[in-house]
């Protein structure tokens, strides 16, 4: 009986947390406008218009455009003070990386109203590298968990064998720090790069027309008038952060394999 | 400290001093900006920077010293910005009205007088003979204000400058921020309900259906919030696949309203926070030995017992860390009570995103802001202190 009542808990939660995502994704290959089951009959309409219509078109490059260059920027300057943070001599150490995990914690429309406040006066308000920075700020703390984590996994007494065989500090970050934190660096980029594609309340404030991102479009379209497109953005959505997580997986994977064989 | 120590720490602080600098520049900079749009009005005193400077002096009793009335005719004979001279207008005249027309005259008389020093204010327009306007003169000029701060909880300074309550139904900032507290406190209960006893079903099974149950939850920690919010949008309209399935089985005959209130809110908002309160149990449960419930039960404790006296308190400081995960990102919650929220489901963040974009209030959204960000930062101090990584569940 306990038993029971446990199992269908479970699956009852499970249910929850999962099937509200599943449920509305074939709706995206309705050939109806209207998002209700039972679909009659099955179309590539709405993809067809995420990739020919202008906003939606010009949302997607932007997503990509504003995407790679947070990623860019955050994952250069996470690194670096990733591996900064490493040495046990660094003065008040755990203040910064408090300092450094602030971003997640702000609210975003805090952060917002005070970005399109500032970004007014540097001429960056609805500019893309107004954008970029704004976003960047955002993924720095994902880069600085994720790298972190793997500086942590790495052995010094390599780092110190590689310098006392008379290897220079580049060529030991060269060729021992950085094949070994580059998974988790590759991770680090990853997560940022789903935080920004994912992010709207920050760009409703910084971003202007021409800077809209898809998941900006996506917003505005279900706010003001909801159709199947957006579910069809909702699935490139998830293909596309399923695919960056798969190729983070997969070249995490090459990494290990790679150094199981070179340590026989 | 050694040579090879100070290089090192040189060498670290190098790496670090990049990313400082730039979290310095785009985003405690841009806090601090919200911070004073909050407390700083210097419209008036810029303008008028003498008047401020000599008014101060004066104790508020009968009329100012002759030396406040040229400093006045000074300042406005030299008022070359016409735009700050326009806000300084607007902001007096919302103080007392009838300021635009006795500005507007003084000034023209302040610029065409060859010696400021014979100008006579009360012959230019009596008005200067009335105290009200000099009282509203010296409530502007000081650079910083409480007015914004006090108007974000519905208070204001009446003429003697002690504080009072607004009027009730004038405005609604008390209402809104017990609302975003009350939204929070149900969501992060409702995520307790349903979390704790998750993360002790996924900590007491082994093997497949662990992993299924992590999964579960990670799953859709890992999916695009609005990806999230687009589908209960989807699922809970009238016509939606709740309803219908409801419907279809006979259960109701009209559609339930789902949307666009409370009801809504709280279940999408669940349904989004709910991993982080998961997950933070779970991993304080791993940590319990898994014969600890075997062996109450072998001293004759009753499984509800055992539970009650032996798993709840060892799982309590996971279950607070949760809590308080889930209710400090609750109240910043902007996007899900926007898209699934009626009128009366908006929280603090919506209010504040209306004072900044709608009406340009920077003021006021700034007040809020401020507000908003204080408990936030509180409740993180708490959330750090508490778990030993203050890291939250980001990678």
């Amino acid at each position: 009986m306990f038993r029971a009542i446990q199992t269908l808990f479970g699956v009852t939660i499970v249910g929850f947390l999962l099937l509200p995502i599943v449920a509305i994704l074939p709706l995206a290959f309705t050939s109806s406008v209207f998002l209700t089951y039972p679909i009659e009959d099955y179309s590539l309409r709405w993809f067809t218009e995420l990739a020919t219509a202008d906003a939606w078109r010009l949302s997607i490059m932007n997503s990509l455009i504003i995407g790679l260059g947070a990623t860019l920027l955050s994952t250069v300057l996470g690194t670096l003070a990733a591996l900064g943070m490493r040495s046990e001599v660094l003065p008040l150490a755990s203040l910064l990386r408090t300092v450094f995990l602030l971003p997640m914690v702000v609210p975003a429309v805090v952060l917002g109203v005070g970005m399109q406040m500032l970004f007014v006066n540097f001429g960056l308000a609805s500019t893309y590298p107004g954008v970029i920075v704004a976003h960047a700020v955002l993924c720095v703390p994902f880069v600085i968990v994720s790298v972190s984590a793997s500086l942590q996994g790495i052995d010094r007494a390599v780092e110190k064998a590689a310098s006392s065989l008379g290897a220079s500090p580049v060529t030991v970050f060269h060729r021992v720090t950085f094949p070994l934190a580059l998974p988790g660096i590759i991770s680090g980029a990853v997560f940022a790069f789903a935080t920004s594609l994912d992010e709207v309340v920050i760009t409703l404030f910084v971003a202007g027309p021409n800077q809209r991102t898809l998941a900006r479009q996506m917003f505005s379209s279900i706010r003001e008038n909801i159709s199947p497109t957006v579910v069809a953005a909702a699935l490139l959505l998830i293909i596309g952060t399923l695919c960056l997580a798969g190729l983070a997986a997969a070249l995490r994977w090459r990494q290990e394999r790679n150094a199981l064989r070179a340590a026989p | 400290m050694s040579r090879a120590s100070a290089r090192e720490t040189l060498g670290a602080l190098l790496l670090i001093v990049p990313l400082l600098a730039f979290l310095a520049v785009f985003f405690l900079w841009p806090l601090w900006t919200m911070v004073t749009a909050a407390v700083v009005d210097d419209t008036v005193s810029r303008v008028l920077p003498r008047t401020a400077a000599a008014i101060v002096s004066w104790d508020g009793r009968d009329l100012p010293p002759p030396q406040v009335h040229e400093a006045l005719v000074a300042d406005l004979r030299q008022a070359n910005d016409q735009q700050a001279l326009g806000e300084t207008v607007r902001r007096l005249n919302s103080a007392v009205s009838g300021f635009r027309t006795l500005l507007s005259r003084t000034t023209s008389s302040a610029r065409d007088g060859a010696d400021p020093k014979t100008i006579d204010l009360a012959a230019v327009d009596p008005r200067w003979k009335d105290p009200r306007y000099w009282l509203a003169l010296k409530d502007a000029v000081p650079p910083y204000t409480d007015r914004n701060l006090l108007a974000a909880v519905d208070m204001k300074r009446d003429a003697d400058g002690a504080v009072v309550s607004e009027a009730p139904g004038a405005s609604a900032n008390r209402l809104i921020m017990f609302r975003t507290f009350l939204i929070a406190a149900i969501v992060t209960a409702a995520c307790a309900a349903i979390g704790l006893p998750y993360a002790m079903l996924a900590a007491a099974v082994t093997g497949w259906k662990r992993s299924a149950l992590l999964l579960a939850v990670l799953v859709p920690l890992w999916t695009s919030l609005l990806v999230r919010t687009t589908a209960w949008f989807v699922l809970l309209q009238n016509e939606g696949l709740i309803n219908g399935a409801l419907q279809a089985i006979g259960f109701i005959d009209s559609p339930l309203p789902l949307i666009f209130n409370r009801l809504g809110v709280v279940i999408a908002m669940t349904h989004v926070l709910l991993p982080f309160m998961v997950l933070p149990i779970y991993s304080v449960l791993l940590s319990v030995p898994r014969n600890l419930m075997q062996a109450a039960a072998s001293m004759g404790a009753s499984p509800l017992r055992a539970f009650w006296r032996v798993l709840l308190p060892l799982s309590l400081p996971g279950l607070l860390s949760g809590s308080l995960l889930v209710f400090m990102v609750a109240i910043g919650y902007y996007i899900t009570p926007a898209l699934v929220g009626g009128a009366n489901d908006q929280m603090i963040s919506s209010v504040i995103a209306f004072y900044a974009t709608g009406t340009a209030n920077w003021g006021l959204a700034g007040a809020l802001g401020v507000i908003l960000l204080l408990v936030t930062t509180i409740l993180y101090l708490i959330y750090g202190r508490l778990s030993k990584s203050p890291q939250l569940l980001g990678a």
